[in-house]
């Protein structure tokens, strides 16, 4: 079964084994530890790492696409975003008449932009069902018919990347207008509850963070089963030499749909549970630069690694907590610096720096002809 | 105010210099005529006032211009007219009506106002139309004139009709002919509709809107005859007038994206970075603006040289400091590049600032070109459209015919072969990559004069650039012109009845829809280049 075989499987025990500890020990210390010790780990803190493991997972998406089938895509905070608009729907609709404005159905912005009803596309978010597969649905479709058109006719490499770009772009301008039904530029906001948990209390908050971690955990193992299986093989073929892949009978095409639209599925997931936890979803989250943040946290935490990932977005956005507490000129100039110096000095990233020494340890070896399946240059033949 | 103000000192002025005479203030037939006017019962001002305007005296403008502002005034000792020069405070600066001798400072209690009532005030600009149609300067004429239409009342139609018989200058009589016309069809006269079906005049068409509801039904038929053929006319000008601004934002796109046609499409390099040296353009011509603050036309036309250079310099060091480096990895030079504009963004916001900065348009570019009622354009958008075009020729030339241009293509399409017969692939690579910037810092330089130049400028158009170089073909300069300007012509054909956001959504969709059909653009490359 290509799910349990991740489980035996060393890095993905590791794995699996330092992020329950880590969830636990937070649990524990949240929980346990009274408000006033030093090892209090506050609400604030528990949404906090939680909003940093939606961004993992999120990571470990993009990983998916751009580590293992060498689809460098621009675009996946718009699946993500999407995700974040179904759930924020449904926890709209869960306010009911406690709004401003006290309309049992309608959400306060329609009230305010004078809608007189609910706009077909709203209709079944108020069930909570509904919205998560909604969740699923919503990104999983754009990815399938964008993915669908995009694959058919062999776009690829920059070209798939700049259109990705787009696509965010024409989202995020669409989002931003009132016409469309989603709170324009205010978005979505003050959410009451979820599942009939009040979300401002702390016991929903964690729950909410133990949810993400749990997510975390399944979305890796299924992005580890997907690049084990033999599926997986066929898709790394595909990102060192898609042209020979096809050449050998394999329908490239069909691969590259099904890694980008369960990627894109698992941004959805990312999105809806980072809404609840962040309190709001604008238009902003579709902007392509933070599409493209997501790549550099890839990047960081080292390309095709799945673990990379998970470490890199935790690290630039620990990083970017601290900058902007601290000083919020100067992450512009380190996120744009991380940039440069990850792709030009560190090409494999932290992961491959971490490889490199365990091999140099094991056998004395460079560790630069590795067995793993790490990302090469693409240098084949088109013609 | 104040230019009234001084308009009335001028033409004071003048009339000291020109009628010397006039200075005898006892027979002066002015003295007459505003003591009548300030003499004059509320019922007697309007043949007060004509009485003036009629003398065919050259203060009589002045004079009309200080009474409608409520600054003639009557000494109370003296009698004597004055106006009123500065009404601030308690003490009035004045000056003697007939003479224009400057009086000092009186107290404004030592005045009486001589009384205006809105009846006369709404006259006034017609009757000081009539008087400017005597003007010697034929603009002051036409725009007499053109203030005339719709304005046009009973007592002034006979003096305009004589006005019109001694008029010479073609476009003045149409106006006044249009003027008349609109007064006599707003009192029935079927005639006078004939006038009017030609123009695209707002006003004329409201009289024609006006004529077509009346209960005369000869009258109405024949306006609304006049009205569709000025509804033709409109449409064809209307668009005129959307085929020009879609090719403006088609040439600022094609400026835009023409450096990035070198440096992606020729070179293969992905320069996120592009629509920041587009920004380092337009600041150049600000910060030249700044050093020569008298001179905003010398300085733009300095600001081109000084911007191609800023943005050239930064490319070539951008292109030694990474792009190097990660030679046949596209990806990751989008990424660096992409790192790169981020820290040039906020370098800028650091160093000058978050805000947007002002660039001054030169008087020469400011003003548009009239070409009837319905349709001006703009002079600015103008130049940037030429100036685009002489960029592409200047680069089209580049590539085609000298040295370089032959270099970048032998080590585009082959770049050992290219090598190997002496060509030095390094220094081509960067002289390309500067020349590409170089353009870039050009655009930035012809947009500072359209848009605000601030930190964001290179953000909104890197997307837009992309997708322009992309659709045209990749490695095609004709593809990149013929593509901004089709993208720029139909995103404006569609604002009207989609909206400026949603037209630029559906343009990026279709960009993306019709990539999927022919990924490598309307023009794709052909033979070896394509291969390589």
């Amino acid at each position: 079964m290509w799910l349990t075989r991740p489980l035996r499987e060393r890095s993905t025990q590791i794995f699996l084994g330092v992020l329950f500890a880590a969830m636990v020990v937070v649990t524990v210390l949240h929980v346990a530890m009274p408000q006033d010790s030093a090892l209090h780990v506050s609400a604030y803190t528990v949404t906090l790492l939680g909003k940093y493991l939606c961004y993992a997972l999120l990571a470990v998406a993009v990983d998916l696409v751009w580590g293992y089938l060498g689809i460098l895509s621009l675009g996946h905070g718009a699946f993500f975003a999407l995700g974040g608009y179904a759930m924020g729907m449904y926890l709209m609709r869960q306010i009911g008449d406690r709004g401003t404005y006290g309309d049992p159905v309608l959400p306060d912005f329609m009230v305010f932009l004078n809608w007189d009803e609910l706009p077909w596309y709203w209709l079944g978010f108020d069930m909570a069902w509904f919205a998560f597969i909604m969740v699923l649905l919503a990104p999983g479709l754009l990815a399938l018919v964008f993915g669908f058109l995009a694959f058919r006719s062999r776009v690829t490499g920059v070209y798939l990347s700049i259109i990705t770009q787009a696509l965010t772009f024409a989202l995020m301008l669409a989002f931003f207008r009132n016409e469309m039904g989603f709170g324009g530029n205010n978005g979505l906001t003050d959410f009451r509850d979820i599942l009939g948990f009040n979300l401002r209390t702390d016991a929903t908050r964690l729950g909410l963070f133990i949810a993400t971690g749990i997510a975390l955990a399944i979305g890796y193992v299924i992005c580890r089963g997907i690049v084990a299986s033999k599926l997986g093989r066929v898709s790394i073929a595909c990102r060192d030499a898609e042209a020979r892949t096809r050449f050998l009978g394999y329908r490239v095409e069909r691969v590259q749909l099904f890694v980008f639209v369960v990627s894109a599925m698992l941004a959805g997931v990312a999105g809806a549970l980072y809404v609840p936890q962040v309190g709001i979803i604008n238009p902003s989250e579709f902007s392509p630069l933070f599409s493209i943040e997501i790549v550099v946290w890839v990047a960081l935490g080292g390309r095709a690694t799945l673990y990379g990932a998970v470490i890199g977005a935790i690290l630039v956005n620990y990083a970017k907590t601290v900058f902007t507490g601290v000083m919020p000129d100067a992450w512009l100039f380190a996120l744009g610096g991380l940039f440069v110096l990850v792709t030009v000095f560190l090409p494999k990233g932290i992961a491959g720096l971490l490889a490199s020494r365990r091999k140099r340890k094991d056998d004395g070896s460079d560790g630069s002809d590795s067995s793993d399946p790490e990302p090469t240059p693409a240098r084949e033949a088109t013609a | 105010m104040s230019i009234i103000r001084s308009l009335t000192l001028l033409l004071i002025a003048i009339t000291m210099t020109v009628f010397p005479a006039v200075h005898a203030q006892d027979n002066d037939p002015g003295q007459t005529l505003l003591g009548n006017l300030a003499d004059a019962r509320p019922a007697q001002i309007e043949d007060a006032i004509n009485a003036i305007a009629t003398s065919g005296d050259v203060r009589a403008r002045s004079w009309l211009d200080a009474y409608g502002n409520n600054r003639l005034s009557q000494v109370k000792d003296t009698g004597r007219i004055v106006v009123v020069l500065n009404n601030r405070g308690l003490d009035w600066t004045i000056s003697d009506a007939l003479t224009g001798e400057d009086l000092g400072e009186i107290s404004r209690r030592e005045l009486d106002r001589i009384p205006v009532n809105n009846l006369i005030r709404g006259q006034l600009d017609g009757i000081k139309a009539m008087l400017d149609l005597d003007a010697e300067d034929r603009d002051i004429r036409l725009a007499s004139a053109e203030s005339m239409m719709g304005k046009v009342e009973a007592p002034i139609v006979a003096p305009l009709e004589e006005r019109l018989e001694l008029e010479e200058d073609p476009k003045v009589r149409e106006r006044i002919e249009a003027a008349l016309a609109i007064y006599r069809v707003g009192e029935g006269d079927i005639e006078a509709v004939d006038v009017l079906a030609g123009s695209l005049h707002s006003r004329a068409r409201a009289a024609l809107n006006n004529a077509a509801d009346s209960d005369d039904p000869e009258l109405a038929t024949k306006a609304k005859a006049a009205l569709e053929t000025i509804e033709q006319k409109l449409k064809l000008n209307k668009a005129a007038e959307t085929l020009y601004f879609g090719l403006s934002l088609g040439s600022v796109l094609v400026l835009a994206a023409i450096g990035l046609a070198i440096t992606f499409g020729v070179m293969g390099v992905i320069n996120m970075a592009h629509g920041e040296l587009i920004m380092l353009g337009a600041y150049t011509t600000w910060g030249m603006q700044q050093m020569l603050p008298d001179q905003p036309g010398l300085a733009l036309i300095l600001s081109i040289p000084a911007g191609f250079m800023v943005a050239a310099t930064a490319g070539i060091i951008i292109e030694r400091s990474v792009i190097q480096f990660l030679k046949g990895r596209p990806l990751e030079t989008l990424l660096a590049t992409f790192g790169i504009s981020l820290i040039l963004q906020q370098l800028v916001r650091t160093v000058i600032s978050p805000q947007n900065r002002t660039v001054v348009t030169p008087e020469w570019m400011s003003g548009s070109i009239v070409v009837n009622d319905a349709l001006s354009l703009t002079l600015n958008r103008m130049y940037v459209l030429g100036f685009a075009l002489v960029v592409f020729a200047a680069l089209m030339l580049i590539m085609r015919r000298t040295r370089l241009g032959l270099e970048v293509r032998a080590v585009t399409q082959n770049r050992n072969m290219a090598r190997s017969m002496g060509i030095r692939a390094t220094r081509v690579d960067i002289m390309t990559f500067a020349l590409g910037s170089g353009v870039a810092g050009l655009a930035g330089v012809a947009l500072s004069q359209l848009t605000n130049v601030g930190p964001n400028l290179g953000q909104n158009y890197i997307i837009d650039s992309f997708m322009v170089v992309v659709f045209g073909g990749v490695g095609n300069l004709w593809g990149t012109l013929i593509a901004g300007l089709s993208l720029g012509t139909i995103n404006q054909l569609l604002e009207p009845w989609a909206g400026a956001v949603l037209a630029k959504i559906i343009v990026l969709v279709f960009i993306i829809l019709f990539i999927q059909k022919r990924p490598r653009g309307l023009f794709p490359q052909k033979g070896r280049a394509a291969e390589g």
